[in-house]
């Protein structure tokens, strides 16, 4: 009989710590797919964030090395300018990418660091309970804003690839989702393309994958995925961003 | 051998890349830059060789993490406030074990302060700074040669005991010229291999370098391993300098700057019109402290001076190393101020005669 799906090489055989409807799982293995598709398990070497995702190193089957809350893309750029040939890349959520860590992230960008961000936007702070993050949307309740998210006194949410498109060295930012079939699909081809721009020392790249987060949303898992569709991609507009050609 | 006159903190530069240190990140913070700008000329033209200005001294500290843990001897150097914001990575460059290299060349505080040299900072590095149960190793320089010399050595210390150290200097040190030989790798030296490096897991199990110990059994055992490293680093690596103990009264205990007026004022308190029997300690590692010296010294002399360019923070080390033995007394002189080896004699003198005057009631 022909075998037509496994785990993939870079997926270790454990069970994941992540709720039922978590986006994450679905991320964490299509980037192990995609590893063992470009052949690349044995030159990648990831940097996760502190939350949810903290313990990716569990799960895959990679060089890893933990960074402080934020700073995982400055870890990246140190491991990629002594190690230029290994494919590098951070793993990160809302706050750790776009509020603690932002000037790390957008200076990695400025200066064209040759690495990859997977960055997963779920809205929420989800480790320490459902705080507001970054991206929160304008309105949207969580553990911080009881009474909604008030973009008058809070902010409105922050687009992070609309926020990096202007700086000249970031080379491909594509924002995608995984609440579908159709997007999970779409967002291995963008993971792909950005781990082949890395590949051909292009420059800075970047998917954001709008991530459901049922338990911290209040939500069930199917009502999640219909929401991406129909409140949080308004804010947060699924395509590609930027692409220069390489 | 080449002396050359030297700037300290272009010294610690040259030292550094002798030792093999090829990446270098840094944030510009008077009374330090000069240590950056030479880096950046000697890294260019270094095979490899990185060197970042980076957007903060977070950024900066946490690219030596990466380069670190990539398998590179990295460095980062700062002042007072910039070595503040370091503290959170030299965290967890402790907890990871990872080796490192962070030079602070001090200024006075608390805040912005100034940019005058100061030893305000001594409680931060020698009682870890970050959060956690740690200890940094940190090596007190008190000349150019000294910053030279202990940069190269601080390279080795980091790598074989897997952990961040610290080379202390002030804003005196680093922009002060003297003579220098810089030290020139030696073949041969063998050091532990770096099995734990993230390189890709080609042929062989994924590493994973990480501070983050959830079960707190494993987190405990951790904590001790960290302890026992820092045991070993003390009976191995403390250094400290003995001047004129041989027939001293009383020790003044200095380090750095404050140690190099130290001796000045000793030396203008023993000519012959005075002849005040008096000696110095002084470490040159501050963390580990040199505990046993002091120890030693108190079995025959019982008055101990210790003068530090703060309010008085390495004179509770001594008071420790001291247990109750013997009596300590304590000149400081904070904020940037660089009092005179004058200055600093009369205030021994007196002192000196007190504890005469009371030996003999």
């Amino acid at each position: 009989m022909k075998k037509v799906y496994q785990r993939p090489r870079s997926l270790r055989d454990v069970p994941m710590h992540y709720c039922p409807g978590c986006g994450h799982s679905i991320i964490h293995r299509l980037i192990a797919e995609l590893l063992d598709e470009m052949g690349l398990r044995e030159s990648a070497i990831c940097v996760p964030p502190a939350g949810c995702a903290v313990l990716a190193y569990y799960y895959l089957d990679i060089d890893m090395v933990e960074a402080p809350h934020g700073r995982a893309t400055a870890v990246a750029t140190g491991i990629k300018r002594v190690r230029p040939d290994n494919l590098v890349f951070s793993y990160q959520g809302d706050g750790d990418l776009a509020a603690i860590g932002t000037a790390e992230a957008l200076h990695a960008a400025n200066r064209g660091e040759n690495i990859t961000v997977i960055f997963v936007n779920n809205a929420v702070y989800g480790m320490t309970g459902g705080q507001m993050a970054p991206t929160t949307l304008s309105g949207m309740k969580t553990t911080t804003t009881p009474a909604g998210r008030n973009p008058r006194s809070e902010g409105p949410p922050i687009r992070v690839c609309e926020l990096l498109q202007g700086l000249a060295n970031t080379v491909y930012l594509e924002r995608t989702a995984v609440n579908s079939p159709a997007n999970v699909m779409k967002t291995k081809k963008a993971i792909k393309k950005a781990f082949g721009v890395q590949q051909k020392k292009a420059g800075f790249s970047l998917v954001e994958i709008l991530s459901p987060c049922p338990t911290n949303w209040r939500m069930d898992a199917v009502a999640s995925c219909t929401w991406i569709d129909e409140v949080m991609a308004r804010e947060f507009p699924l395509g590609v961003i930027k692409e220069v050609p390489c | 051998m080449n002396k050359k006159l030297m700037y300290g903190t272009h010294a610690i530069g040259e030292a550094a890349i002798q030792a093999g240190c090829t990446c270098y990140f840094g944030y510009p913070i008077t009374p330090q830059n000069e240590l950056p700008e030479y880096m950046s000329q000697r890294l260019a033209e270094v095979p490899g060789g990185v060197f970042i200005q980076a957007e903060s001294e977070l950024a900066a500290i946490n690219m030596v993490l990466g380069a670190s843990v990539a398998g590179a001897r990295a460095m980062t150097s700062s002042s007072s406030p910039g070595i503040s914001l370091k503290q959170e990575g030299i965290s967890f460059l402790a907890g990871s074990e990872l080796p490192a290299v962070i030079v602070n060349i001090m200024r006075g505080g608390p805040g912005l302060g100034n940019i005058a040299p100061a030893q305000s900072d001594y409680f931060q590095a020698t009682r870890g700074g970050g959060h956690g149960d740690y200890r940094l190793v940190v090596f007190a320089p008190a000349s150019v040669q000294e910053m030279a010399d202990l940069t190269f050595h601080a390279f080795d210390v980091a790598d074989e005991y897997r952990t961040p150290v610290m080379i202390m200097g002030d804003g005196m040190l680093g922009q002060m010229m003297e003579p220098v030989i810089i030290p020139k790798p030696r073949k041969g030296k063998k050091m532990p291999e770096k099995d734990y490096i993230l390189t890709g897991a080609r042929g062989r199990p994924a590493r994973l370098v990480k501070s983050l110990i959830l079960d707190t059994k494993d987190m405990e055992e951790h904590n001790w391993k960290l302890v026992r490293k820092f045991k070993r680093i003390e009976e191995r690596e403390t250094r400290w300098e003995g001047y004129m103990l041989d027939d001293a009264d009383m020790v003044v205990i200095a380090y750095g700057t404050a140690a190099r007026i130290a001796k000045g004022a000793i030396n203008r308190l023993r000519r012959e019109d005075a002849n005040l029997r008096v000696g110095m300690i002084r470490p040159i590692t501050v963390s580990p402290f040199p505990v046993k010296a002091i120890r030693e010294a108190a079995q025959t002399i019982k008055d101990f001076f210790v003068f530090e360019m703060s309010t008085g923070q390495m004179v509770d080390d001594v008071r420790l190393a001291l247990e109750g033995q013997g009596t300590i007394h304590f000149y400081g002189r904070p904020g940037g101020v660089v009092p005179s080896a004058r200055e600093l004699g009369r205030s021994i003198a007196r002192r000196y005669y007190q504890a005469i005057r009371k030996r003999k009631q």
